[in-house]
């Protein structure tokens, strides 16, 4: 394939691929965390992930439409899709809860509908994109360029992560969190308001969501349907990094981003997605193997 | 809780209900009742409300100066609308009900070449006169419709000019016109396959090579993987198409890493709005439209496009973009059959609207048996200094195209030039 010969010629394009992979598939990670955040701890897919990104992506907009550049829009919308969250998980999420996943998904993908024809009638369709103002690297004479954008995104990725790891491990209510998460009765017989918990899990979730949305808007651009790539990626990385693997999320994250743009510059971008989905059922099939064995010790 | 559950299948009930569209009645009498179904919601929403002003101005304008002479009586025109939600299967269901329950004499065209294709074998079946100017997929003139007509050029023709204008260019600098390389980046729908069909047929034409031939899937937002093939393989021109958001991701992500190709030719540069986002960085970028505000064409209803943009802009407080103007054609079109037809007789209409040989402010319109307009030419222009210049066709173009576009350095220098 004359691409994969092209690549094997230039190997400094391959690093340009693995750069960008690891950038973009930062930002993706993001994303998956608070998926695996809600996941973990309420055992609820969150179909409307996607579009708690696109909010957040909206509201850095507008803010940088009223002056606020986007570095702080970003911590604003946080903020705002905090408060937001608090909102939803008090109007439908505590419902879903204790019910099957069937019931978590359906009520999610209503959500999600909702909130993308309200943003398309209160918004416009329109593609809307913002500028970082950020300067953009270049090396070796224009073959490896890193847009200051991502590399951003990238940092935000790592602090989040590290920062929730922190937040989950050394703080009263990440604790609390986490014996909610492991049994919910014992929690409450221990005194443990699991509810506040789950609240709090799922506002932290859209907060991250928001935060994640500012870095789409400035690095590509907000439109009310951009949902349905960020909610499939982050079950994507979710699934790959096993449910409560955070440090696995930002791995498997940019893993999957390298992999998706070697495979766009070796086979053609339209085999980008192609790709990686294969991947997935390559690693849910290989983890099935490993496990088998484990499983008949077991019996 | 029986009693609950029953209020809530009544609610459910009484809702549901009011949501079915009002059947607006058909007037009769002196006025002539266009149907149209077009997405003022939904993701075509912006241009969905495009067409419907572009109908709504020619109406307007139309009927001020006189409306439409049948025999003796004067006729005014309307437009009954109902709104597709931009989903095909919805903008059937509604024309279909524009045709056989509200009666409407004739129906005029949805926006994108999906909905056009979903309502095309409805209007056919009722043998229903339809003229449209938003749907330009190649595949609708292929059914044999006798009842369709379209003022717009086929979408494979948005960037054909773009490889005439490097065949030209070559030649210019001595070379080979064959030696040339082009690469091309789409976005995976129907549209936009379209146009690189075109490119790719008039590439074969003088023996370029396409050496990058990339269908972006449509939840795709990064193209670093394709631009960094482009930066490998160093063609002569790269070719965008993905509606608005392939002219966003291009210019920004060429921009961004730095990119460098002699010609970057895109579609929809003017609905993503490039030169208001990107500022300098759109300088360069080669972009195809179906018409543009200083064509010379003219009409006795509006003038010249010029003018139709004024008044336009004063009625609706924006720029028109090419899907109005072509919307505004089709009811030109329209009223210069009804007058040559002398009736509001669908048969008579339709044989007049098959003869049209008609100058709009939009551009000329003839169409061939399968319903195309062969009479208009494509619009190629290029943003030089942050504003659009037309560079093709010759004959009606007022600029010249700058290529190669100068490099990334050059552009960099020449900007801090300037700011001193």
């Amino acid at each position: 394939m004359s691409n994969l010969g092209v690549l094997i010629d230039a190997p400094i394009l391959l690093l340009q691929l693995v750069v960008s992979g690891i950038l973009v598939g930062a930002i993706f990670a993001l994303v998956a965390y608070g998926m695996a955040l809600v996941w973990g701890v309420m055992n609820i897919i969150n179909i409307a992930q996607g579009e708690l990104v696109m909010l957040g992506g909206y509201i850095v907009f507008y803010l940088d439409a009223a002056g606020v550049h986007p570095l702080f829009g970003i911590p604003i919308a946080a903020a705002a899709m905090f408060a937001f969250g608090l909102a939803l998980y008090r109007v439908v999420i505590r419902r879903l809860v204790d019910r099957d996943m069937f019931v978590s998904i359906l009520a999610t993908f209503g959500i999600s509908i909702l909130l993308q024809q309200l943003a398309n009638q209160v918004f416009g369709a329109d593609i809307r994109t913002l500028s970082s103002g950020l300067p953009n690297l270049s090396f070796d004479n224009g073959l490896i360029s890193i847009a200051g954008v991502k590399i951003v995104g990238f940092a935000a990725a790592l602090v989040v992560g590290g920062a929730l790891f922190l937040f989950l491990r050394h703080t009263r209510i990440g604790q609390a969190i986490r014996a909610t998460a492991q049994n919910a009765r014992a929690a409450r017989v221990l005194g443990i308001d699991t509810h506040r918990m789950y609240a709090a899990t799922f506002a932290l979730n859209c907060a991250i969501c928001g935060a994640a949305g500012g870095l789409v808007a400035m690095t590509w651009f907000v439109q009310p349907y951009l949902g349905l790539t960020y909610t499939l990626r982050s079950f994507m990385i979710v699934v790959a990094a096993g449910i409560g693997n955070l440090p696995g999320v930002i791995l498997a994250g940019s893993g999957f981003g390298v992999l998706e743009e070697t495979a766009g510059f070796v086979l053609g971008s339209q085999y980008q997605t192609a790709f990686i989905f294969l991947l997935l059922i390559l690693l849910l099939i290989g983890r099935n193997l490993l496990l088998a064995r484990q499983r008949r010790y077991l019996k | 809780m029986n009693f609950a559950r029953s209020l809530l299948a009544a609610t459910l009930g009484t809702a549901l209900f009011a949501m079915t569209p009002m059947p607006a009645a058909a007037l009769t009498g002196d006025t002539i009742v266009l149907g149209a179904a077009v997405s003022l919601t939904g993701k075509y929403s912006t241009n969905g409300k495009n067409t419907k002003d572009g109908y709504d101005l020619a109406v307007k304008v139309i009927n001020d100066k006189g409306g439409i002479k049948l025999g003796n009586k004067q006729y005014k025109l309307k437009v009954v609308y109902y709104d597709d939600e931009s989903t095909s299967a919805r903008g059937a269901q509604l024309v279909e009900r524009l045709i056989a329950q509200d009666h409407v004499d004739f129906v005029l065209g949805p926006y994108s070449s999906a909905l056009t294709k979903a309502i095309a074998p409805i209007t056919e079946k009722y043998k229903m006169p339809m003229v449209e100017g938003n749907g330009a997929d190649r595949g609708l003139f292929k059914h044999g419709y006798k009842y369709m007509f379209a003022v717009l050029n086929t979408s494979d023709y948005y960037l054909r000019e773009a490889v005439n204008i490097l065949a030209e260019q070559a030649k210019k600098a001595g070379r080979d016109p064959k030696s040339v390389k082009i690469a091309i980046a789409i976005e995976n729908d129907d549209f936009s396959q379209d146009v690189r069909d075109g490119i790719v047929e008039d590439a074969k034409k003088y023996g370029m090579q396409v050496v990058i031939d990339d269908k972006l899937p449509a939840e795709l937002n990064d193209m670093t993987a394709t631009l960094t093939k482009v930066k490998a393989l160093k063609p002569d021109a790269l070719m965008i198409s993905g509606h608005e958001k392939g002219a966003v991701l291009g210019i920004r992500q060429v921009a961004e890493q730095k990119v460098y190709v002699p010609m970057l030719a895109l579609t929809h540069c003017d609905s993503a709005q490039i030169t208001e986002k990107f500022g300098a960085d759109a300088d360069y970028a080669f972009c195809g439209s179906q018409w543009d505000v200083s064509m010379t064409y003219t009409d006795p209803w509006f003038g010249n496009s010029k003018n139709y943009a004024d008044m336009f802009k004063k009625a609706y407080n924006y720029d028109p973009p090419y899907q109005a103007a072509e919307s505004t054609a089709s009811v030109e079109v329209f009223a210069d059959a009804l007058r040559r037809a002398g009736s509001v007789d669908k048969e008579k209409v339709r044989d007049a609207l098959a003869k049209t040989d008609l100058m709009t402010f939009y551009g000329p319109v003839k169409f061939d048996q399968t319903g195309k307009n062969i009479a208009k030419s494509m619009v190629m222009y290029q943003v030089q200094h942050e504003h659009y210049v037309v560079v093709a066709p010759s004959k009606w173009a007022e600029g010249k195209p700058i290529y190669p576009a100068p490099t990334w350095d050059k552009r960099e220098a020449s900007e801090k030039v300037s700011q001193k």
